[in-house]
């Protein structure tokens, strides 16, 4: 994606440092409202966990007061051939979570319940109905939350027609461009890359996931911060019958694992354990033992999942807070800084929202979505203050 | 200390000689693989309850096939085989094997991977067409099995497998309506002072060749491929034949109710991959190879590689390459080994690398072809991926290497994960970005290696 020119010096409004999904779509939002963008990825645009996540479009089961930034997320989805003139396979079939002790029964119906006054309608469907409605579903089955303008797109393809559209947009969307140094003057933000490129802007947005930490830390406001490798794969093609993408509702880790069968046929699943991440080397590190791990409880939501051949398993580099929540919003010490990373591997359904809500703070200092939760400041240590 | 366990990965010239020579040295190797008895590709055997003998199936190559085989008869007490076994992770330093749907780890401080190789293709309009093989497929349908693709096969492509295939055709009483060979006689000219190195060979090819001829099957050379042609019918999806163009550009009609096509072979790589070895362009064959010294040690530690999977040399350099390589890994284990076999081994081994330089100069892989091939032309038929959309990734939106066209449509995504098609997929952007072979990369390699039973037992740590 690396434009005829690279101008090796340019200002603008903003600089957005990390072309994952957020980033570009921040990139395209910004745009939309007339902020002038240069956007830096060290590699390629969406490469990372961005083009290698599931491509869960998500809301039930979501952490409640992230709903409003999801919804919005949900609409913009919705729009996005128009929108961003590219199709990303974006299937509004369903999503399904699936729960096979009462105690998992019981959380889905509580959540059920609570994520109703966030506009979030779901339909429970217990015992023998679960497999009445989702005949593909085990018998098993205790009870099935269904989530019926959820789905699922295509990770592959969203980040880079987001950067694409962007790009399309006006903004300048430079590939290959490895931060190396950001300062500060009075007035601007000043970033190199590695190939001595310097760019300048009064507005700075970190979104460069898992590598992202290193960055805040630098402008003080580090955190605990884990990169981890969720693990995916696929399957062979067979006849597409699965609508809905299904979630296994546990609290065990082994055990959560998801799937979605794509309109070519294959069905993509994941979850379970993660592997570990170089960093450096900007490599997963994929366990095949963790497809084997995935095997069983694949199979107890899915029973015909059993006459399936994987054919491909990979990873990605995603970076993981302590409390499971992003870190998004103003920095709590720089004023023009803005953060958008770490959302803990349930950033993909985001990302749109996370784009143009971005695109509110960065263009006018607000946004009506409530993002208190996600600031970098609540892991402020008081004597780094 | 306890004996070290070896890994020999394939069951083939290269990895039988390999068990061999680490079985001499006292370890009991763990010999995985793939088929269901041993002998690799080019010595694979026919099911027990047939009875041709070797000089039928394996022709001039009888003796050195039933050395092969009496020599693997032998180890099988001192090795612990494991056929219809297939390596298919590195989780670790344990290698990840399925077996009828039974996973196992296997810890190792050696491995010697002898993975072979496949034959290399170049896609052409049509070649997805039932009755269409690759010439490794065609030979196999008739050394295993006894059958023919076909009553009136058209051999296509390039390399002395092509001959080869087309002669043991005409020997089972099948003769085949042509041989299109892609590579011109001044090219082969050309590869001449490097097949000269080993004479044997090079009389038996031209032999192949005479006795086709005598028996009147046309052979062409230099031509171009144009498309396999289906029946009229459009019911009827069979091959009808072949069209193509001669050397000056003719185009010419063969008729056929099958299609044997390869040019030449390409290396299995993916567990050398997967086991972080370092690759290089090798440009003679135009693809991405496992580093290796001359004895087979890669740049990883313990991991050494033996015979065609190493690069293409064919499956006697392949029995001298598992004997040096398992040389080398005793070697390494601190095991004491007789310098004048490794040197006697190394110097048997470089006529055979002249031999490789005249066989990649006399019979290329048509590279060239790639870029003239119709949009609609399928390429990845795993995903049923076309020409026209790989030139849609290496253009609008933008691929600078395969891996990212991969994972905007598809090339190479499927159940072969690219060993079919990704050399010439990563021609065809090459050629769409205009930019060297080298820098459109090749595709990363991912577990398994091949298709993995999603109903697995076994392991469940």
């Amino acid at each position: 994606m690396s434009q005829p020119v690279t101008p090796t010096t340019a200002r603008a409004d903003v600089i957005i440092v990390g072309g994952g999904l957020m980033g570009a779509a921040t990139a395209f939002f910004s745009r939309q409202r007339g902020l002038s963008v240069i956007l830096l990825e060290r590699d390629l645009v969406g490469q990372y966990a961005s083009g290698t996540n599931f491509g869960n479009v998500r809301r039930q089961g979501r952490f409640l007061p992230q709903l409003p930034l999801a919804n919005r997320s949900r609409v913009i989805w919705g729009r996005l051939p128009e929108l961003i003139g590219e199709d990303v396979e974006f299937l509004p079939s369903g999503h399904v979570r699936v729960a096979f002790k009462q105690q998992d029964s019981a959380r889905l119906e509580q959540y059920a319940q609570d994520c109703k006054p966030y506009g979030l309608e779901l339909e429970l469907y217990s015992g023998r109905k679960a497999v009445e409605r989702f005949p593909m579903l085990s018998p098993d089955v205790d009870c099935a939350s269904f989530s019926p303008l959820d789905g699922h797109a295509n990770p592959r393809l969203a980040a880079p027609a987001f950067g694409r559209a962007a790009r399309r947009a006006g903004a300048t969307v430079l590939e290959g461009a490895e931060v190396t140094n950001i300062t500060r003057t009075s007035e601007d933000f000043v970033v190199e890359t590695a190939k001595s490129q310097r760019f300048t802007a009064p507005l700075l947005q970190i979104s460069s996931g898992a590598w992202a930490q290193k960055m805040a830390a630098a402008f003080g406001e580090n955190l605990p911060f884990t990169p981890k490798a969720p693990q995916m794969g696929v399957t062979e093609p067979v006849p597409y019958r699965i609508q809905p993408v299904i979630g296994y509702a546990s609290w065990v880790e082994e055990e959560g694992v998801y799937l979605r069968q794509v309109k070519r046929g294959n069905i993509i699943f994941g979850g379970g354990q993660r592997g570990t991440v170089d960093l450096v080397a900007k490599r997963a590190r994929l366990d095949p033992l963790n497809t084997v791990r995935q095997m069983p409880h694949l199979e107890r939501i899915l029973p015909d999942f059993a006459r399936l051949r994987v054919i491909r398993t990979w990873a990605g580099i995603e970076g993981y807070t302590e409390d499971d929540l992003p870190v998004m919003g103003p920095s709590a010490r720089i004023p023009g800084l803005y953060y958008a990373f770490g959302f803990c591997g349930h950033g993909f359904q985001l990302g749109p929202g996370v784009g143009a809500t971005m695109a509110d703070l960065l263009a006018t200092g607000q946004t009506e979505i409530p993002l208190a939760p996600f600031s970098i400041a609540r892991f402020a240590q008081p004597s780094a203050q | 200390m306890d004996k070290p366990v070896v890994i020999v990965v394939g069951a083939g010239p290269a990895g039988t000689r390999a068990a061999q020579t680490l079985a001499q040295a006292g370890l009991r190797p763990v010999v995985l693989d793939e088929n269901r008895l041993q002998g690799g590709q080019i010595y694979r055997r026919q099911p027990e309850n047939f009875s041709r003998p070797a000089s039928k199936l394996y022709g001039a190559s009888a003796r050195s096939a039933t050395a092969l085989h009496t020599a693997f008869e032998a180890l099988l007490p001192h090795i612990d085989y494991r056929p219809e076994t297939l390596a298919w992770g590195i989780s670790s330093n344990q290698l990840l094997t399925e077996h009828h749907q039974h996973v196992e780890t296997l810890p190792f401080d050696a491995m010697i991977i002898a993975a072979g190789a496949t034959d290399r293709i170049m896609p052409c309009p049509g070649w997805t067409l039932p009755g269409v093989f690759t010439l490794g497929g065609a030979q196999i349908a008739l050394k295993a099995q006894a059958c023919t693709i076909g009553a009136a096969p058209i051999f296509m492509g390039t390399g002395p497998l092509l001959y080869l295939v087309a002669w043991q055709y005409l020997r089972a009483g099948v003769k085949p309506r042509a041989v299109l060979d892609t590579s011109s006689f001044k090219t082969r000219m050309k590869g001449l002072s490097g097949l000269r190195h080993r004479p044997a060979i090079l009389a038996q090819g031209i032999r192949y060749m005479a006795d086709l001829l005598r028996t009147g099957v046309p052979l062409h050379a230099g031509i171009t491929p144009v498309r396999v042609e289906k029946q009229e019918n459009d019911t009827d999806l069979r091959v009808r034949g072949v069209t193509w163009r001669t050397a000056r550009g003719q185009l010419r009609h063969t008729e056929g109710d099958a299609v044997g096509i390869g040019y030449g072979l390409r290396s299995e790589t993916q567990l050398a991959d997967l086991l972080k070895c370092d690759f290089a362009f090798d440009a003679l064959s135009r693809q991405w190879l496992p580093v290796t010294d001359e004895d087979g040690a890669t740049s990883q530690k313990g991991i050494y590689l033996a015979g065609d999977g190493a690069g293409i040399r064919g499956a006697d350099a392949a029995e001298s390459a598992g004997e040096l390589a398992a040389l080398r890994c005793l070697a390494d284990l601190g095991r004491p080994v007789a310098q004048k076999e490794v040197e006697c081994l190394r110097d048997a081994l470089k006529p055979m690398n002249a031999f490789r330089h005249g066989l990649e100069t006399g019979f290329p892989w048509p590279w060239k072809n790639a870029a003239d091939l119709p949009d609609e032309t399928v390429i990845c038929r795993c995903e049923n991926v076309t020409a026209g959309d790989i030139r849609r990734a290496a253009g609008p939106l933008d691929a600078p290497e395969v891996n990212r066209a991969k994972a905007f449509v598809r090339v190479g995504m499927g159940r072969c994960q690219g060993r079919m098609c990704g050399l010439a997929g990563t021609e065809i952007l090459a050629a769409a970005r205009n930019i060297p072979i080298e820098e459109a990369g090749r595709i990363r390699s991912a577990a398994p290696v091949k298709p993995l039973p999603a109903k697995i037992r076994g392991i469940m740590t």
